[in-house]
């Protein structure tokens, strides 16, 4: 499938989708190390989104689509992942601005300007037991596979099942930033929420495109 | 016009309940809640936030006090979302939230500008942990005679007083005091620490029967230790 507004709008269903599938998951996930309360954030922040593009129709291009994402999970999500997810939507929007559909390079992009996002919003680096832990990985191993030529959704696929590596990192690591972090090495084999929802992200847009996550 | 503010937390009872304790001292001052997320659960809300700054700027400018994490995050996309022209007057305190709120709604109280507000309510995380580090610890300097006005060469004036009403330099009584020596254009240092801060004060702990000794130095330095001493005499209008 070509990376255009369809495909963002869709990207944003499955995402939805796998945040109602997993709401328990990672409400356990975060009782174990947080508040408990990231499941039901992340399920109503994008449930919000899909109502939105039911109810205004999907925009014209794929930055338009992230934008909308962006403002809905930033007044909807609640917990720290609205503003981080927030900015993350909003600075991937910026950069592949005006695009009608994306390719490798963009994808690229997209996903380095979210990454960046969220590190300057959180403050946090990679070992940190955070999201950062997730998307860095599926930045970097998206610049690998642009740079072999492949193709956007292959790129996305690539992101998607490096940040699910990375997930796997964050077991042993000892949060050092957000709710976690108060329980000192307490949080140290747990996977991190955040992770994991970056992940599920990650997957649906590859899910999305036609490929397999 | 004062300097208003908005209390971002995960929690409406929290932020509401704050606006409450800050608001004893600072009747004048727009003080706004803006805790939980829109359906009113645990959690920060954007919109809050943006609807709280437009109900507390009252022209002089805003200053947000925030507590955990997410409430720090949202509270940072609120001012990346403001007008070009809006954001030197809108200002996120990097205060610990319930002392950095009251000494900003002092400071605000007393006319003090946006940039005094700010720094009044970040010196509250100095002061706190100088009182835990302190804590216990008696009073370096022997205070000066009693009831004794003495002035050095330089100028500086220096009296001192036993607190006479029950309770002490408690909350209510340090505002009163910082906010009389706020308006004064001296240096004000009262057992060592700032005069005109009203945390500071309230972290001196003074009881009844402990002395207060004031130093004051530059042109209203002689009606500062007069004021001072009246309230003090007055048992702060609590007696």
């Amino acid at each position: 499938m070509d990376l255009n507004a369809q495909w963002a709008a869709a990207w944003m269903r499955e995402a939805a989708a796998a945040m109602a599938g997993n709401r328990q998951r990672l409400i356990d996930l975060d009782r174990a190390i947080g508040d408990a309360d990231h499941g039901e954030n992340m399920d109503r922040g994008f449930s919000a989104i899909v109502e939105k593009l039911d109810a205004d129709g999907v925009p014209a291009t794929p930055s338009e689509v992230f934008k909308l994402a962006a403002m809905t999970l930033m007044s909807k999500v609640g917990g720290a992942a609205g503003p981080l997810y927030g900015t993350a939507f909003l600075r991937g929007s910026t950069a592949v601005a005006g695009k009608e559909e994306l390719s490798a390079e963009d994808v690229v992009a997209f996903l380095t300007a979210a990454r960046d996002g969220i590190v300057s919003r959180g403050k946090a680096e990679p070992g940190d037991k955070t999201m950062v832990d997730a998307f860095t990985p599926a930045v970097e191993a998206a610049q690998t596979a642009a740079s072999a030529e492949a193709s956007g959704a292959e790129t996305l696929s690539a992101a998607a099942n490096a940040a699910e590596a990375g997930l796997a990192g964050t077991e042993p690591l000892i949060a050092r930033k957000g709710r976690a972090s108060y329980l000192g090495e307490r949080s140290a084999g747990h996977l991190d929420p955040g992770a994991a929802s970056t992940t599920l992200i990650l997957q649906a847009a590859a899910s999305a495109a036609g490929e397999k996550a | 016009m004062r300097v208003g503010l908005v209390i971002v937390s995960h929690s409406d009872k929290l932020a509401e309940g704050l606006c409450e304790l800050a608001g004893q001292m600072a009747p004048d001052v727009a003080l706004i809640a803006a805790g939980g997320t829109d359906d009113g659960g645990i959690g920060t809300s954007l919109e809050k936030i943006q609807a709280g700054i437009a109900r507390a700027d009252g022209g002089a400018g805003v200053v947000l006090l925030a507590d955990l994490g997410s409430a720090v995050m949202t509270a940072e996309m609120a001012l990346e979302f403001l007008e070009e022209d809006q954001r030197e007057k809108i200002r996120l305190a990097d205060a610990p939230l319930v002392e950095g709120a009251v000494a900003a709604a002092v400071a605000a109280q007393t006319g003090q500008d946006l940039a005094a507000v700010v720094r009044d309510a970040e010196a509250a995380a100095a002061s706190m942990a100088g009182a835990a580090a302190e804590s216990g610890a008696a009073p370096a300097d022997a205070a000066p005679e009693l009831d004794d006005i003495d002035q050095d060469d330089t100028g500086v004036l220096e009296a001192s007083w036993e607190l006479i009403n029950p309770m002490g330099l408690h909350a209510r009584p340090a505002a009163v005091v910082a906010q009389a020596m706020a308006d004064l254009d001296a240096d004000i240092t009262i057992n060592g620490v700032d005069g005109k801060s009203v945390m500071m004060l309230m972290t001196l702990g003074l009881k009844a029967g402990d002395t207060l000794t004031v130093s004051a130095h530059g042109p209203d330095a002689e009606r500062a230790v007069e004021m001072l001493g009246l309230e003090v005499r007055n048992g702060f209008g609590e007696i």
